[in-house]
Formats: C-alpha cells, sequence, structure tokens
C-alpha cells in the first residue's frame, strides 16, 4: 500500500477503503505471525461470496419476474423471456445502487473510524436487501431503512460476526413498520411506469398471502413453485431458492438443521391448522407462499445471527417455522409471518445456545469414571 | 486387547515434504543451547561464563522452587550467556567437548533422580500445560506414542528400537502414578503393542488424534481440581536412559521435513542444536524461509539463528508467503492453494500434497461461522469458539465452562488453521490460560 494511505500520511483517512480494494484484488501478501504458520485458502470473501451466487438464480428470477407481472398488469401475455427481464433489470438496479451504495458508504466510514479492514459481511446482506422488499418501494424509503438497519442493527454492536439481528430482514422491518403503504396491500408488488394503472381485468397484484381465502386457490402450486406470482423482487421462485440451497448445503455454509426444522415448524402448524379447521390452505402449501422459502434458506441461516449449537439450531429451526404459520394463521392484518418469526428468534438465539451448553456441561461428566 | 477409540473429527493438512525414514546426518553440535522455555518456570542462572559443566549438570533452577532444574544436554564450556530485553535470559550457550562427559545420577528415589537430572522439566502438568509440580500426585501420566501432526516424526521409526529403554521409562513413572499409554489404532503390529506396566488406549483418526490432550478427554476428561501429567516419547526414552545407565542422555531423532526442505529427512542430534547446523536442508539465504521447531501447526518459528526446541523432535521448514494472487479468492479453480473447505475444489484432489506457505490466505475478521465448522477438526467434546469467545472476554467462569481445563493451544490449532475468518485462536487459549493461571494461583 502507498505511505501516504498508512498511519500518519495525508490520506489515512482512506485507509480502510483503499485496503478494501486492494484485498478485492489480490489475496494479499501477509504471513501468519502467531500460531498455526498456514491457513486454509478459505476467506471470508470466498464464503459470501458464495452466498450471493447461490441468491443469482433468486435475483435473475425475481428480476424477469417483476417484467412478467407488469406485463400481466398491462393485459400482455406471454413469457417474453429478454424483454420482461430488461424492464425488471432496470427497475431493481436502482434498488441495487441504493442499497449498495448506502450500506457500503456506512461500512467503509465505520471500518476506518474502528481502524479496522472492512469487512465483506455487506457484499450478501446489500445483495438481500432488494430481493425482499417490493420493487417500487421510493428508494429515499430504502435509503433510510438501509442506513437505520446497518448502523443500528451492525456497526453499534461492532460491524460483521457481531450483530444480533439480521441486517437485510432489519431493513425490511424498518420499512415494514415506519411505511406500512408502501410495504402491503395490492399495489405495491408490481412495477408501474409513472402514471400507468393496471388494464387488465380481474388483475390483482396482491401476494396470494394477501387475498381471502377462496381467492387463494386461483394462484396454482406450479405457479407458486415457479414463482410467476407478485412479491417481493427475489422471493417468489421456490425452484430458483431451491438452486440456492444446494450451493449453501454443499458448501456447508448454511446449516441443513435450520432449514429442515423451519420446514418441519411450518408443516407442523399448517397440519394442526387444517386438523382444528383455521385454514382452508393445505399445510404443504405454506411452504410456498410468500417469503417462506427465501428466509428459510437465506435468512434463518445466517450463520451469525442463528444459533450457534447444533442443538440449538434444531430449536430455532422449528420455532421459526412454527412462528411463521402461527402469525400467518392468526393474524389477518399482517399475513407475512416470516420476517417477524425469523427476528424473534435471532432475538433468543443466543438464549436457546445458552440453554443448549449448559445442559452439555452438566451432564458431560456424568459418563466418564474416574481413572 | 482394549478397543479402539475412532476419532471421525480431524484433519490431515496434505502438506509437501514430508521426511525420509532414513538417519542423514548425526550429529553432536560444536555448541548447544540451554533455553529457560518452560511454561511455569521463572529462571535462576546457576553458572556464569566459563564455567565447565558436565552433561546433566545443573543450569538453570527455579526461583520459586530451587529443586526444579534445567540441566546441560552436553558437557563443556558455559560460551555466552543471551540475554535480552530488560536482561531477560533467553539462552545459555555451551561449547561442547569433543567427549562427552557424563553426571551420574543416583536412581533409587524416581521423584529426586527426574528432579536432579533435569527431566522433571519434561514433565507437562494439565491443565494449563505447565511444568509438573513436585509436591503433586496426579491422577495419571498420560504418554501418546503416535503423532500425528503434519511432517511430524514417525515414533516407531525414531524410537522402535528403544523398547527396553521405553520400558524402563514407563516404569519408573508408574512408581509416581498410573501411566496411561496411547497407541495408533491403526498399527496393530506396532512395536509399542509390547510395553506393559500401563494402561493402554488405542486411537484412530485424523490429526489431532495423535495430541495426548485429546486423547486424555476421551479417557477421562480433566475436571476442576484434578491435575495430570503428560510426557513425551522422546522424553518418555530420555527417563528410560536414565533409570538405566544413571545418565541424562537427551539424543534423539529429528525430523526435518517441509516444503522448502531440501531432501527432508531424520538427523539424530540434541535439544539446543542450533539451527545453523542445519543449515544444508534450507541451503543458506534464510530471508524467504521460516524455520520452525516443532509442527506447522503449533511449532515456533527460531529462524536460522534459533535452536531446536527443548522436547521437540521435528524440524519444518516452509516458504514465507509474500506474494500476493491477483483475483485469488474469486478464483473458481484455484487448484495451486490447498482448503478443506467445499467452496474450494481441493476435495476433488485426493492424495495431492501442497507446497504450503504461511500466507495467511485472508484478512483478520471477527467469528463469523458456527461452532460445527471448527468442531468438524476438533474431536473434543467442547465448544471450541465459546471457549475462545470466553478467553478473549477474559470471563473466567465461561472460560471452565467450556473447557479451558481440557485443552492447550495446540489441541485447537487445527481450528485455527480453518478458521475463514483468521483468527489466532492458540493465541487466544494461550492468553486465557495465563488469565486462569494468574487468577487461581
Amino acid at each position: 500500500m502507498n505511505k501516504i494511505f498508512e498511519k500518519g500520511g495525508k490520506l489515512y483517512w482512506l485507509h480502510s477503503t483503499v485496503d478494501a480494494f486492494e484485498t478485492f484484488l489480490h489475496v494479499p501478501g501477509t504471513v501468519t505471525r502467531k500460531g498455526a504458520h498456514v491457513r486454509d485458502a478459505i476467506d471470508l470473501k470466498r464464503l459470501l461470496i458464495l452466498v450471493v451466487i447461490a441468491a443469482a438464480p433468486a435475483a435473475l428470477f425475481g428480476m424477469w419476474n417483476v417484467g412478467y407481472q407488469h406485463g400481466l398488469a398491462m393485459g400482455q401475455t406471454g413469457v417474453h423471456i429478454l424483454e420482461y427481464f430488461w424492464f425488471g433489470f432496470l427497475r431493481v438496479l436502482p434498488l441495487y445502487i441504493v442499497s449498495y451504495g448506502v450500506g457500503l458508504a456506512i461500512e467503509f466510514a465505520s471500518s476506518q473510524i474502528r481502524g479496522e479492514e472492512v469487512s465483506e459481511g455487506y457484499l450478501v446482506s446489500g445483495f438481500f436487501i432488494p430481493l425482499i422488499v417490493p420493487v417500487d418501494i421510493p428508494l429515499w424509503m430504502l435509503a433510510v431503512a438501509v442506513a437505520f438497519a446497518v448502523i443500528f442493527g451492525k456497526e453499534v454492536f461492532g460491524g460483521t460476526g457481531m450483530n444480533i439481528w439480521n441486517p437485510a430482514l432489519l431493513t425490511r422491518a424498518f420499512l415494514f413498520f415506519s411505511y406500512p403503504n408502501y410495504m402491503s396491500g395490492s399495489d405495491c408488488w408490481i412495477a408501474f411506469r409513472k402514471g400507468e394503472t393496471a388494464v387488465a381485468d380481474a388483475f390483482t397484484g396482491a401476494t396470494p398471502l394477501a387475498l381471502d381465502g377462496p381467492a387463494q386457490y386461483g394462484t396454482g402450486f406450479w405457479d407458486l413453485f415457479i414463482g410467476t406470482v407478485p412479491g417481493s423482487v427475489g422471493e417468489t421462485s421456490v425452484i430458483a431458492i431451491l438452486l440456492g440451497a444446494f450451493i449453501l448445503l454443499w458448501t456447508g455454509i448454511a446449516s441443513w438443521k435450520i432449514m429442515c426444522g423451519s420446514i418441519a415448524g411450518a408443516l407442523l402448524v399448517g397440519w394442526i391448522g387444517n386438523i382444528a379447521g383455521i385454514t382452508d390452505i393445505p399445510f404443504y402449501m405454506q411452504l410456498l407462499y410468500g417469503g417462506f422459502a427465501f428466509g428459510t434458506v437465506f435468512m434463518a441461516t445466517d450463520p451469525v445471527t442463528s444459533c450457534q449449537t447444533e442443538c440449538g439450531k434444531w430449536i430455532y429451526g422449528i420455532l421459526i417455522g412454527m412462528l411463521c404459520i402461527t402469525v400467518r394463521l392468526f393474524n389477518p392484518g399482517y399475513a407475512e409471518g416470516m420476517m417477524l418469526a425469523i427476528l424473534l428468534m435471532n432475538t433468543f438465539a443466543p438464549l436457546i445456545d445458552n440453554v443448549v451448553t449448559s445442559v452439555h456441561i452438566s451432564r458431560r461428566f456424568k459418563k466418564f469414571n474416574v481413572a | 486387547m482394549s478397543d479402539i477409540i475412532v476419532l471421525r473429527q480431524g484433519l490431515d493438512i496434505p502438506v509437501s515434504g514430508a521426511p525420509d525414514r532414513l538417519v542423514s546426518k548425526s550429529m553432536t553440535p560444536g555448541t548447544v543451547a540451554v533455553e529457560p522455555f518452560v511454561k511455569g518456570l521463572l529462571p535462576r542462572l546457576l553458572v556464569k561464563e566459563g564455567d565447565r559443566v558436565l552433561c546433566g549438570s545443573p543450569v538453570i533452577a527455579d526461583k520459586s522452587n530451587p529443586d526444579i532444574l534445567i540441566t546441560a544436554p552436553a558437557s563443556g564450556t558455559v560460551q555466552e550467556i543471551v540475554r535480552g530485553e530488560k536482561r531477560k535470559l533467553l539462552a545459555v550457550l555451551i561449547k561442547t567437548d569433543d567427549r562427552q562427559e557424563y553426571a551420574s545420577f543416583d536412581t533409587t528415589d524416581v521423584r529426586k533422580a527426574l528432579l536432579a537430572s533435569g527431566l522433571w522439566t519434561y514433565i507437562v502438568q494439565r491443565p494449563y500445560g505447565v511444568m509438573a509440580n513436585p509436591a503433586v500426585t496426579p491422577r495419571g501420566i498420560f504418554i501418546s506414542a503416535f503423532n500425528t501432526a503434519p511432517l511430524a516424526a514417525d515414533t516407531e521409526f525414531t524410537l522402535g528400537g528403544e523398547i527396553s529403554m521405553l520400558q524402563k521409562g514407563i516404569d519408573a513413572l508408574s512408581s509416581i502414578a498410573p501411566v496411561h499409554l496411547s497407541l495408533d489404532g491403526s498399527k496393530p503390529d506396532s512395536p509399542f503393542t509390547r510395553l506393559k506396566g500401563c494402561t493402554v488406549h488405542r486411537f484412530k483418526g485424523k490429526h489431532p488424534a495423535g495430541n495426548v490432550g485429546v486423547q486424555i478427554s476421551h479417557i477421562c476428561p480433566i475436571r476442576k481440581g484434578e491435575d495430570v501429567w503428560t510426557v513425551s516419547m522422546p522424553a518418555l526414552a530420555a527417563i528410560g536412559r536414565l533409570f538405566a545407565t544413571g545418565r541424562l542422555q537427551l539424543r534423539r531423532k529429528i525430523a526435518v521435513g517441509g516444503p522448502a526442505a531440501i531432501e527432508p529427512a531424520y538427523i539424530e542430534a540434541l535439544p539446543g542444536t542450533p539451527m545453523k547446523e542445519l543449515i544444508a536442508f534450507w541451503g543458506g539465504g534464510a530471508e524467504n524461509v521460516r524455520i520452525i521447531s516443532g509442527s506447522i501447526l503449533s511449532g515456533r518459528a527460531v529462524g536460522a539463528e534459533g535452536y531446536i526446541g527443548r522436547d521437540d523432535d521435528q524440524v519444518t521448514i516452509i516458504s514465507e508467503g509474500y506474494d500476493k494472487e491477483l483475483l485469488g479468492w474469486i478464483n473458481p479453480l484455484r487448484f495451486n492453494q490447498f482448503s478443506s473447505d467445499r467452496s474450494y475444489f481441493s476435495w476433488l484432489l485426493p492424495g495431492n500434497k501442497w507446497d504450503m506457505d504461511t500466507n495467511l490466505h485472508g484478512g483478520p475478521r471477527p467469528f463469523l461461522m458456527n461452532e460445527n465448522y471448527y468442531k468438524k477438526v476438533l474431536p473434543m467434546d467442547i465448544y471450541p469458539i465459546f471457549l475462545a469467545k470466553a478467553c478473549l472476554a477474559g470471563d473466567i467462569e465461561k472460560m471452565e465452562k467450556f473447557g479451558i481445563y481440557e485443552v492447550l493451544p495446540e489441541d485447537l490449532a487445527l481450528c485455527e488453521f480453518v478458521d475463514p475468518s483468521k483468527n489466532c485462536i492458540q493465541d487466544m487459549i494461550s492468553c486465557g490460560i495465563d488469565l486462569m493461571l494468574k487468577e487461581m494461583a
């Protein structure tokens, strides 16, 4: 690194930024100083870029779907892959620019204040945020929400690895409670150009979850599985999310215990709902609606904010699934339970870990006899 | 025959440069160093420059317990006393005689003989890995007869021919406390199976299955208030020789290996041998090689001016990884680097050996991955990251809870190796142990 960026140099205030770009270009020539003299080639950059790659199918499909939903609202038919994708890409791109622009600026600044290297954590959060918000969200709202989530959700705790809540979900929660009109209802999920309104007869832009009971049947299993329904940008396509889940599980970044636990919990409560007659929705359809799949695969499995212990991961996952469907069944005003279920369990994850480790400690010496 | 304990977690780092099973050089160095680096020992110098010492003469004593001695590994004349900052004693250099003269020891009392010969300082007491306290009778003395660390000396090759000496050592130690010997379960016909007078355990698995700390945690984990002792195999052989001949004989076979080592092989030398005597193994220019006394995981980088550690039977030579690697982390294949993580494709090349260097391969970050990421290389029933974080926080209650009594830094070395956040986990544990020693004393 050039001398002017080092401590005492004129441009030291840019130190973290320059370092971030330098290490982005190449693995630095730093050598081990203490402890193990050789290290594994893995680093956080590699791990986190894999999460982005895993989420890419959902993002690409989401962009096409933005165009597709707009087309439906305009009364068009057909899949028009490139045309719809381009429309959606142009609508989602500003969200990415705002998400990365605001988030990274705060991240770089706080790294510099702490005198640390810039961590890669926001690479992933910034990629997720546009995928879990409505495409028509005003950009200034997104900017405010991102700033809130990064500063108060992450940096005040010490940055990447120290946060209690998932920063991407915190962004969404901030939007949800501050600007509820933009986050629910039947208008916000479709991208309209200025002055446009839906022209197609009987078109509804609400996510299937927000419809009344019988109307939900109008959205078939395959529509939901492939993802040709309105919703947040990246959450609709279960098949694209499953692709991502495969990458995350193969590389071991995400825990299969959390994913399976969440699915099991959701199925259980959905099934109880069926039996008790609370809902007509078949319990397995709950897995396809709304943000459940995206939340289970990408949000609940965030290694920082989930449980650390293996047993804790089961408890954590199952409770997320159960809470999500419970909210869906009993709260008609707010049909999407995944965001709050995960944030709530993020809060309780350390408590679960504490219980699990305490039980483990008190049990472990009992199996040994003194030699 | 005891059951084999199979350890599924662990990792054998596929690093190149394993030493050939031959002794390429047998040396009596011109000078040997006596280093006072024994954890828990406050050194008091007993000699001055120009003094004559015999092999086994006391050179350094412990300030708090003058019975504990560090003795000369060879006879000769004290040449120089090397001091560092604040006159801290670093080493006593002894110019060796051509013909070695030995001090003789009375071996009727085991403890007294061990103390007088200086072999006492080779006994490590757990928890904390300090030198053994002569006032303590431990719950057991644990010895690992095999070493799984990368490029480690093969104990069957180095000591397989000295079964009678090892037996004498076990006999002596078992008069103090029950001796537990851990054998490599994958070698049923090992010569060490002939050793008697001890409880034999068999372990099978990847590194760190050969670490005595891991073995103890599977035999009978250390609880608060208990003490166990551990002895390395070369030290056990030296104890055996002491009780067989009444002399201190520390000569041992030492494995010299590593990706940067030229013709890696074994040598026969004394602990305290200057690395300069091994210059043929790296061929001069020492700027871009790191010379480690011990393994690449937990050894001490001593440099070309350093000495072979007092209880090491391994020297590793690797290149310094100063080179920057353009777009390394994003390169999808990157077959020239080893990673145990599935996000690289090293798993496609089983059996390949990598020329590893000391590059950190990333920048330091806070912990991000879960316990399980680290536990896959740690066959112990503890939570390594909770423990490391408790050590960072200096929270003694939590350190106890997460198992500080059972570990030494070397047991968590692989966690440090695989850590994508590049934390110095061994250093954290070591600081935690120092804090425990200070607070619990």
